[in-house]
This record gives C-alpha cells, sequence and structure tokens, in this order.
C-alpha cells in the first residue's frame, strides 16, 4: 500500500487524504481510514455484504413508509387468509391474513435490535474479563480463563436455550441468554491481544510514568484490542442473528404477535406443503442478513487484521 | 549399546510427558465438568417458579410448605445444595422427568443412540465430501472450484438450519417423493426388529429385516444430509487452508522434484500431513452437529436428546433440561479434549 508511488499524482482530497506527512492527527485519521476503505472496496463480495447491512438499516428505519400492511393487524380471515404471493401482497399472507411483506419488514428492527443489544452487553464483559485476565495475569488470569472456558464448553444453542427455560420466553430473555453465551470468545481474543501489548516499552513508560493499573486497562490496552474484536463481533452477528431465530423458531423468543422472523418460520411449518411461502419468505430474509453480516465481517477482517485475513 | 540406552532414555522421557500430559488432562476434564455442572446449577436457581409452590399449590398452610421445602433440601445453604447436587450429578442422577416421569438419566440414555445415529452419518458425509473439496479447493486455487467451495462455504455458515430443513423437506419429500418424510421408521416396519443397539440402521441390518433398513435409510437420508452440508462447510474451509499450508512446503517440492506424480504428491504426501489438524477439525464438526441436532431433531421429529429438550423446555421440565444440557456439554468437552489429545499423539512435533 505505502512504498510504490503512484503513477498519477492524487489531487485535492485524495491528496489531502493519502499526504505522507498529514500535519494533524484528523488528517492522519482520516488517511488511514481512507486506506482501509480503499482495501475494503477491492473485494466486491464485501462490498455487497455492506450493501445488505445497510439496506437492513434502512429497511428498519423507515418500515413505515416501506410496509403496506400493519404487521400484527390481520385482514378479512373469510378471504385474505394463507393468500400466495401477488401483486397485492408480495410475499403471500399468513394464517392470520397477515401480508407476509410487511410482516418481514418489521422484523427487520426486532433482528436489528438483537444483535445492537447483544453485541452492546456481551463485547464489554468480553473486553473486560479478556484484557484484566492478560494485563493482571497470575491466579486471575487463571480463574478468569477457567471461567471463560467452562462457558465456552457448552454448545451456543444449547446453553441460550438453558437459560431462556429458566427466565422464561420472551424477546429480553433471549437477548440476555444469547448474550451470557457470546462473551467467551471476545474474552480470548482481548486476553491473546493483551498479552502482545503488555511487555511493550510504550506500557513500561506509562508504568513509569505512575498510571494506574485500570487507567493503563482502560486507556491503552483497550483501545488497542478493539479493532481485532470489532472484527470478531461483525463476524458473530450472523451466528448471533440464526441464534435468536433458532430460539423464536422454538417459540422462546419474541412471542406473538411480534413479528419475529423465526417465530415467523415455526408459524409456516404448519402448513409447509401447500402454503409453502410462509416459512420460505421470513427464513430467506434471515439468511441474506446472516450472509450480508457474514461477508462484511471477512472484507473488515481483511482491512483491519491483514494477519488473520490469509 | 549406546543406541539402546539412548532409546530407551527417549522412551522414558515420552512416557513421562504422556503421564504428565495425561494428568493434566484429567485435571482440566475435571474441572470443566465441574464448572459446566455448577452453570446447570445455577440455571436452576434462577428459575422465578417456586419448586415448593409447584409441588404442594399456593394455597398449602405454612407447615406443609416447610416441609416439603426441608424435604427438597432449600433450607440448605446454597454451598451445600450444590454439593448434593454434584454427588448426584456424578451419580448420573438427574432427578425425574415430570413429562416422562421416568429419571432423567434413563429417558437420555434411550434417545441417545438416535443422536449418535444421525450425528455420525452426518460428520461422515461431511468429512468424504468435504476433504475432497478442500483438497481440490487447495490445488485448484482461484478456480472455479476454489470459488464454489468459497459460495458452499459461506452459505453454510449463514443459513438458519431449521429454515433450510424446512424447505429440503418440502422439495425432496413433499414434491419430489424421492425420501421418506420426518420420523426415523415408518410404522409398519417398527416391530419388525428388536432393539438391540438403539441405532435403528444396525439393528436392522444386523437382524436380515432389508426391508426395515431401506426404510430406515430413506428416513435418515434427508436430515444426514443436512447436518452433513454443515459440516462439509466447516471441514472443505479448514481442509483448504490446511493443504495451501502444507503445499507451501519444502518437502512437496522435493516430492515433485523426485518426478512423483502431481496424484501423488497432493493425495500422499500433502494430505498425509494435512491429516494430523483435520482430525481436530472432524472431532469439532462433530461436537458442532451435537448442537445442531437440537434444531433438525425437531424438524425431522428425529427421536433423539435434542427433540428430548425442545420438547422438555415446552413443558417447562427443569429436570430433564439442565439433565439433556449437561449430557451434551459434557459430551462437548470430551471430544474437545479427546481431539486434542489426538493432535498431540499422532503429530510428533507437539512432543
Amino acid at each position: 500500500m505505502t512504498g510504490a508511488a503512484p503513477l498519477v499524482q492524487p489531487t485535492g482530497l485524495r491528496a489531502w487524504l493519502l499526504s505522507p506527512e498529514p500535519a494533524s492527527r484528523w488528517q492522519a485519521r482520516l488517511g488511514r481510514l481512507y486506506l482501509g476503505w480503499r482495501t475494503f472496496t477491492k473485494n466486491p463480495l464485501a462490498v455487497f455484504g455492506l450493501g445488505i447491512v445497510l439496506l437492513l438499516l434502512l429497511v428498519a428505519l423507515f418500515a413505515g413508509f416501506l410496509a403496506p400492511y400493519s404487521p400484527v393487524a390481520g385482514g378479512d380471515l373469510r378471504t385474505l387468509r394463507l393468500l400466495p404471493p401477488s401483486a397485492e401482497h408480495w410475499f403471500g399472507t399468513d394464517d392470520q391474513a397477515r401480508d407476509i411483506y410487511s410482516r418481514v419488514i418489521y422484523g427487520s428492527r426486532i433482528t436489528l435490535w438483537v444483535v445492537l443489544l447483544v453485541s452492546v452487553i456481551a463485547t464489554p464483559i468480553g473486553l473486560l474479563v479478556g484484557t484484566v485476565a492478560g494485563y493482571v495475569g497470575g491466579w486471575v488470569d487463571t480463574v478468569l480463563m477457567r471461567l471463560t472456558d467452562i462457558f465456552l464448553a457448552f454448545p451456543r444453542l444449547v446453553l441460550a436455550l438453558a437459560f431462556v427455560a429458566a427466565l422464561g420466553p420472551g424477546i429480553e430473555n433471549a437477548i440476555i441468554a444469547i448474550a451470557i453465551t457470546s462473551w467467551p470468545p471476545y474474552a480470548r481474543i482481548a486476553r491473546a491481544e493483551t498479552l502482545m501489548i503488555r511487555n511493550s516499552d510504550f506500557i513500561a513508560a506509562v508504568k513509569l510514568q505512575g498510571a494506574s493499573t485500570p487507567r493503563i486497562i482502560m486507556g491503552h490496552v483497550v483501545p488497542l484490542c478493539i479493532s481485532s474484536l470489532i472484527v470478531r463481533v461483525t463476524l458473530d452477528m450472523a451466528g448471533i442473528i440464526l441464534t435468536a431465530a433458532g430460539l423464536g423458531f422454538l417459540g422462546l423468543g419474541a412471542q406473538p404477535p411480534m413479528p419475529e422472523w423465526g417465530a415467523m418460520v415455526a408459524t409456516g411449518r404448519n402448513y409447509l406443503i401447500d402454503q409453502w411461502w410462509v416459512a420460505a419468505m421470513p427464513g430467506l430474509a434471515i439468511f441474506v442478513v446472516s450472509l450480508g453480516f457474514n461477508l462484511l465481517g471477512d472484507g473488515l477482517r481483511d482491512v483491519l487484521d491483514p494477519k488473520a485475513a490469509k | 549399546m549406546a543406541v539402546a540406552t539412548l532409546t530407551q532414555s527417549g522412551g522414558h522421557h515420552a512416557l513421562r510427558f504422556f503421564l504428565l500430559r495425561t494428568t493434566q488432562f484429567i485435571a482440566v476434564l475435571a474441572t470443566t465438568l465441574l464448572g459446566l455442572v455448577a452453570v446447570t446449577f445455577f440455571i436452576g436457581r434462577i428459575v422465578p417458579i417456586d419448586p415448593v409452590i409447584a409441588i404442594v399449590g399456593d394455597r398449602a398452610p405454612a407447615h406443609v410448605y416447610a416441609r416439603v421445602r426441608q424435604e427438597l433440601g432449600l433450607d440448605l445453604p446454597m454451598i451445600q445444595q450444590f454439593w448434593i447436587y454434584l454427588k448426584k450429578a456424578i451419580s448420573g442422577d438427574f432427578g425425574n422427568s415430570v413429562l416422562t416421569t421416568n429419571p432423567v438419566m434413563t429417558d437420555i440414555i434411550n434417545v441417545f443412540p438416535a443422536t449418535l445415529e444421525l450425528a455420525t452419518l452426518g460428520t461422515i458425509i461431511g468429512a468424504l465430501i468435504g476433504i475432497p473439496l478442500g483438497v481440490l479447493a487447495a490445488v485448484k486455487r482461484g478456480s472455479l472450484i476454489d470459488q464454489f467451495v468459497r459460495v458452499l462455504g459461506l452459505i453454510g455458515y449463514s443459513v438458519p438450519i431449521f429454515w433450510l430443513g424446512l424447505m429440503a423437506l418440502l422439495l425432496f419429500y413433499a414434491k419430489l417423493g424421492w425420501v421418506e418424510g420426518p420420523g426415523r421408521l415408518d410404522v409398519t416396519y417398527s416391530y419388525m426388529y428388536t432393539p438391540v443397539t438403539g441405532i435403528v440402521l444396525i439393528d436392522t441390518l444386523m437382524q436380515g429385516q432389508m426391508d426395515a433398513f431401506w426404510n430406515a435409510v430413506s428416513h435418515v437420508m434427508l436430515p444426514a444430509c443436512l447436518l452433513g452440508y454443515f459440516s462439509l462447510a466447516y471441514i472443505s474451509r479448514m481442509t483448504r487452508s490446511f493443504m495451501l499450508n502444507e503445499l507451501a512446503q519444502e518437502y512437496v517440492i522435493a516430492a515433485r522434484v523426485k518426478g512423483l506424480s502431481e496424484f501423488r504428491v497432493i493425495w500422499r504426501h500433502a494430505l498425509r500431513n494435512a491429516s494430523v489438524p483435520l482430525i481436530t477439525v472432524i472431532a469439532l464438526s462433530y461436537a458442532n452437529l451435537l448442537e445442531g441436532s437440537v434444531l433438525t431433531e425437531t424438524i425431522f421429529a428425529w427421536p433423539g436428546l435434542g427433540q428430548y429438550i425442545t420438547n422438555s423446555l415446552q413443558n417447562a421440565d427443569m429436570n430433564a433440561v439442565l439433565g439433556g444440557t449437561l449430557v451434551i456439554g459434557a459430551a462437548f468437552v470430551i471430544l474437545n479434549l479427546v481431539s486434542d489429545l489426538l493432535y498431540r499423539l499422532l503429530d510428533p512435533r507437539t512432543r
């Protein structure tokens, strides 16, 4: 990326971004961001993934404008039940005479909500456990890592199932259960990064300046762990969506009449043979969205963590 | 003489190393299993339902409530309760299932062979197709087949297993009629053999009931292929990366310079070396299929551990749920550690 001189000298904004002598920290940061973006856009699949994720965001944001019908209120049960896809009902209607297209549109909000909340809960836990274990070391490290291993030992869906079974079905409990099962890999990664950083000279310098352990961890170790963690969390989002959908499918996630995609597939199961669209459409939505997150994660890994990409 | 002593001391060293590893292995296994029991104990305690009220009802007088509470051991300190729970769990006593009224362990022993059958077939299918695909993708890097393997893997990582199962059922069972539908065996065949191992395919074959055997094959085909696909996605991706690693080594160049055929270089030399880490991958994918079976069994009405857990869940049968969770967790841990041990045994570099 660096080194080779470009054949055509960049001008204007690009020249400013790619300047080898940035005049401010701000310019250097933006320049790095731009370089990362260039690497990212070289991978068409990653751009495609980003497109899907952006589409999901837009659809969730403008669900009210995009959905022609109500996601929860059904139509006339005598005439509008289980209709096949048509110009009026793009994805057909379900057993409650509700428009499946509108439900899928509104369902994007639930999916996004789950993904956001799980990452907001699980990432800080993993980050804290991993950095503390890696930086403090000794018996703290042993205890925290044993704990992490125990949670890693359970298959994710099964552990989430057991938690939801205990807490009671519902979207909030499903989110808590998925978050509880998500943090261990983040802790592992954060610890590995911390072990590499711990003995660097700049940490020694900060220590000599008299910084306390919490200050070093929060101010100097955590920021350096974040980029590899972002990659991992993005790659994990597809898994979070699939686990949430699986819980919904088993009736343990969002409760009716919420338009949760997994629960919608479960409804469609009863009409599978003759009214295939009831199960097919929401399932397709789950597939497309998790594919998008997987592609985006792959692309981000190439940019932020080139070592792991090979 | 000198040679003899050398090998002897080498053997002694290897033995000591092996014993040390085994002790370490058992220690890790013990702490992890203890942790698993602690987690299920904890989950059992956060259930918002009061187990005493569940038994005596909410209109029971206070002294009855107190007596039942004492009988259940709920008045003891938490740590003592855990100790009792642990002792029971080690002896395989997870209490009785509310749903079937049997001890949970008996139920699990009954349903486990079905899961084992499905997961084993899935892993076999995944390995038989996934390894050659991964090798081809590595050898012809960047070619059409490499792209194909990549896409296959991406879909495998992104598709919800329960949805794919339903769609497969719709296509291959309802529309095309290629395979039998949900269940393990048609009712007409279910009394034609005596269950011995609990694995229908083996039982029917051993007893010469060929009709029943083929019926069972037709039933198991779809769920096994479905699980096989998920393990294929993982195995082919890992095989590709291991093979790329091996093909860049110098011994491959040496083998080519010696004039060995490309076939021999790839399948005999490179794959042989790649097979050591592959064993770990296959064991891991086997463990993952135990998890994947929870949703697959629900869809295919497969009477295994996964269906047992989900059925119990829907009936708030916590003893059964936690027992099943613990068994799957333990199987997961043991498979992981065994694969680790195998890797150490097979790869001379780790000694």
